[in-house]
């Protein structure tokens, strides 16, 4: 509780935090046409999609919970949370499994493109926008060549009440 | 105190909690008309181990109280004086104390030094008015009884040593040799270790300067062997400590006889040094001090005799059981969990298989199956362990409590060796004493009262425990007064509770459940308050379990406690609604049918109901609640399972039935939040997370809608 506490406290603005933090690594996913970033750190593996079992009353984009060696993992669908791509599940869904706020969490993404490194020039502050993602949640842009990244800080995302991953009302 | 001798701290507070309880037990065990002499000496022993350790890390204040209670145990137990419950008092008062001590020097609390010398006090009186009765027969104090029969002690009377009072006396007539491998130890544990052997006693050091590690002491004192052994126990690996006796012979003719006769003895030590340039040592004399009546007796059985008691020192320092953290257990018990559902899942695959040409694939695999089914059974009975940890603390709670309400009570206690698992063992044991408690002061009636309804002027209460299908049953019960439907009913409706005389006894009982109810005449600092039995209540249930209640007014009351083996495994029934798969608690399932269409009703329109043996029950649909689309919709061609949850009763519409399974729990807000209506996930054979539902929640939910 702590942990997650401290997440919302510190709460860096935009590229400060991008600067402040050593970690340059991301793993970058698209979905639609935008091309998204997370911490590398926070991945603790990719999978495929399958056997989900729902979940009654949860919010539409939290798919459901499956079973990782064990361990009940919460599933959720970027692209329904964000309103991007079509919402499809086939063999070549994937899932990242992250491990954010103590916890363990999947989010289903269209594609995974790589890991790349990002240095600090290439980094920009995220200017206002009115945008389906609070702002408060992308930690900056990330340029390459002609690409543009969206850095998410997803451990802040996760643990936020937008997710209702997290029990609310703790704090 | 040195910071190394920190790390075994832990292992005395643990050995010293149990030897306590060991204490207590047999202390309650003891007949005052006819003791025990093998209880007194277990108790003797126990104080014995106390003080041994609490010597070695400096509790003092532990070593004082233990030291009362051996002067006045060891005099009791040679028979100086008789045993009378007042002393029985004073030890367990002295053993709360060394509880008290012991939790202090743990960080827990304070002991409280003027109880303590209040205790001390009056072991000293007790122990006194012994000395006086004693003058007459000089006895041996020095004896271990388990060695010498006290006959033989009594005859050595050329020997009173006054024990542990004088330690540097002279009159010290045991040698002992300790041996010990101390590599691993520290400088400063050493130091502490040696300066406490030294005040037992003249400690000669031995050890060789090549003898990396391996000590090697000569110990003169006046002190057992076992005092010796509790010094070191602690600190040294017991595997690598060797404590063996050699005598001081206190006629000097006799020795020179017996020159010869350690140099044989020393020969397995030999290769260490043992008696550097001191092959005739006076004092390697076997045994001849510590029984001194035998001296005629040839030397080789006394040689013999000092060997046999040094092996047998060895067996019980030997371990039959190792303490290993529950984390690790519950690992374990994960990892196997995993293994099942893998193996089923392998088992799965391979039906497809044609049995013919995977011949040998499918009888390795039926192997796996029950090599993992044993294997899971074998772990998980490690979790398991008998509830006579829990029934052992009664036997004080209900003397004490009988003693200050002045009644007459026999605790019973039927099935200790029942087995259930740690977790419900530490939680059931505060509702029980509540329980236990409840009995003795409403349920018994005082001796006059009994006698006047024509019953035994002593009270029994009874706990008993047993295995019932899938679950634990314990039950406390009374001969008392039971309880009074009358008095109740009208307690309840002072209170305005919503009862009626028509209420069955069944329901009138668990209005005693009710927050703040109670039919106490009089509050007593015991019970009466009305506090707590809600409690116990409410407790049992976060257990998974339920509570009844039989009573009949005059004959008595019993409460049963009915609980799940472990909090780990459920049994459940696996319903199918569309393509999710479900677990239902099987415990709170009375029956599940397939209901005709003429049994379902309608309130208004909406709200379904199902006639059910001439009850009507609301229906709960589960595609409903959990939004998802049914196969049926037609409540007659779906089944029903009707479910029971804190007497409310309810009908679950599914789809199907698939079959009852015994699932790991598993938790799901440890990586997400709690959803309504479902209490865990488990992992089914294929893979699959099947949620468990929350049966009490659901009921609820459901009964709320009908109001």
């Amino acid at each position: 509780m702590s942990q997650i506490q401290s997440v919302a406290t510190v709460s860096p603005s935009s590229i400060e935090s991008v600067k402040s933090e050593v970690t340059n690594e991301f793993l970058t996913f698209r979905l639609g046409a935008e091309e998204y970033g997370v911490d590398i750190l926070k991945v603790q593996e990719i999978r495929g999609y399958d056997a989900i079992t729902q979940i009654a009353n949860a919010p539409v984009f939290v798919k459901g919970v499956i079973n990782l060696r064990g361990v009940i993992v919460p599933i959720v669908d970027m692209r329904i949370k964000f309103g991007l791509g079509e919402a499809e599940y086939d063999q070549f869904t994937v899932v990242i499994i992250l491990n954010v706020a103590g916890r363990v969490v999947g989010i289903v993404v269209d594609a995974v493109s790589d890991v790349i490194s990002l240095e600090q020039e290439q980094l920009r502050p995220t200017p206002g926008m009115g945008s389906i993602i609070d702002t408060e949640y992308i930690m900056g842009l990330g340029t390459l060549d002609e690409r543009m990244l969206i850095l998410i800080d997803i451990e802040k995302l996760m643990a936020s009440s937008a997710m209702g991953l997290i029990e609310s009302g703790f704090n | 105190m040195s910071a190394d001798l920190e790390q075994f701290y832990e292992i005395f507070f643990e050995e010293s909690s149990e030897l306590l309880a060991d204490m207590e037990a047999c202390l309650l065990r003891l007949d005052v008309n006819s003791p025990d002499l093998e209880d007194l000496n277990a108790i003797f022993r126990a104080a014995h181990s106390i003080k041994g350790g609490a010597g070695t890390f400096g509790f003092t204040d532990m070593t004082e109280m233990t030291h009362m209670l051996e002067t006045l145990l060891d005099k009791l137990r040679k028979g100086e004086l008789e045993v009378r419950s007042e002393m029985i008092d004073a030890f367990l008062k002295a053993g709360d104390v060394i509880k008290d001590q012991l939790a202090g020097h743990r960080g827990e609390g304070q002991a409280d030094p003027k109880l303590a010398e209040e205790v001390c006090e009056e072991l000293k009186r007790l122990c006194e008015e012994t000395q006086t009765l004693s003058s007459e027969s000089v006895k041996s104090v020095e004896t271990k009884s388990e060695e010498i029969p006290i006959s033989e002690s009594i005859s050595s009377t050329s020997e009173i040593i006054s024990e542990q009072l004088s330690p540097t006396d002279d009159s010290a007539n045991e040698t002992y040799r300790i041996e010990f491998n101390g590599s691993d130890l520290a400088e400063s544990v050493l130091t502490h270790l040696m300066s406490n052997l030294r005040s037992l006693g003249n400690l000669d050091n031995l050890t060789s300067e090549t003898g990396k590690g391996h000590y090697q002491l000569r110990l003169r004192t006046n002190k057992s062997e076992e005092d010796i052994w509790e010094t070191l126990a602690f600190v040294v690996d017991p595997g690598n400590l060797k404590i063996e006796k050699e005598s001081t012979e206190k006629k000097p003719e006799v020795k020179s006889h017996h020159v010869e006769e350690p140099k044989q003895h020393s020969s397995i030590t030999a290769d260490y040094g043992f008696f550097p340039g001191a092959p005739a040592a006076p004092i390697e004399t076997p045994s001849a001090g510590q029984q001194p009546a035998e001296n005629s007796k040839s030397d080789s059985q006394i040689a013999s005799k000092s060997q046999t008691k040094a092996t047998a020192a060895a067996p019980a320092s030997e371990t039959s059981s190792i303490r290993v953290s529950v984390e690790k257990v519950d690992q374990m018990i994960n990892l196997v969990g995993e293994l099942v559902i893998t193996q089923a899942m392998l088992a799965q695959t391979a039906s497809q298989l044609d049995p013919v040409v995977f011949e040998k694939l499918l009888s390795g695999l039926n192997q796996l199956e029950r090599n993992t089914r044993d294997l899971q059974e074998s772990v998980m009975s490690i979790r398991m362990m008998p509830i006579s940890f829990v029934f052992s603390r009664y036997p004080r709670v209900v003397r004490d409590l009988a003693a200050k309400l002045n009644k007459r009570v026999e605790l019973r206690t039927i099935g200790e060796n029942t087995e259930l698992d740690k977790g419900l063992i530490e939680k059931i044991a505060d509702p029980l004493t509540h329980l236990v408690r409840n009995s003795l002061d409403h349920g018994i009636e005082v001796a006059e009262k009994r006698i006047a309804a024509g019953k035994p002027a002593q009270g029994t209460i009874t706990l008993s425990a047993f295995h019932q299908g899938g679950s634990i049953v314990i039950e406390v019960s009374d001969d008392g007064a039971g309880l009074n439907r009358e008095k109740i009913l009208e307690k309840a409706r002072e209170r305005g509770l919503p009862v009626h005389d028509g209420m069955t006894d069944q329901e009138v009982w668990l209005l005693i459940f009710e927050a703040g109810f109670s039919t106490a005449e009089k509050i007593t600092d015991v019970s009466g308050r009305g506090v707590g039995m809600d409690v116990v209540k409410r407790n049992i249930q976060s257990m998974g379990g339920r509570i009844d209640i039989e009573s009949a007014l005059g004959v008595g009351t019993r409460m049963s406690i009915r609980l799940p083996l472990t909090l780990a495994i459920l049994d459940g029934l696996s319903v199918a609604v569309g393509d999710q798969m479900f677990i239902v608690p099987l415990n709170n399932i009375t029956e599940s049918l397939q209901p005709s269409a003429e049994d379902i009703k309608t309130v208004s329109g909406e709200g379904r109901l199902v006639q059910v043996r001439g009850e009507y029950l609301p229906v709960i649909a589960l595609h409903e609640i959990f939004n998802l689309r049914p196969k049926v919709t037609d409540v007659h061609r779906g089944i029903l399972v009707i479910l029971e949850a804190e007497n409310q009763k309810a009908a679950l519409f599914v789809d199907d039935l698939i079959g009852q399974h015994q699932v790991v729990i598993k938790s799901l807000e440890s990586n997400y939040r709690r959803v309504q209506g479902v209490s865990g996930a488990t992992i089914m054979g294929d893979g699959k997370v099947a949620l468990i539902l929350d049966t009490a929640a659901l009921v609820m939910a459901s009964q709320q809608e009908f109001v």
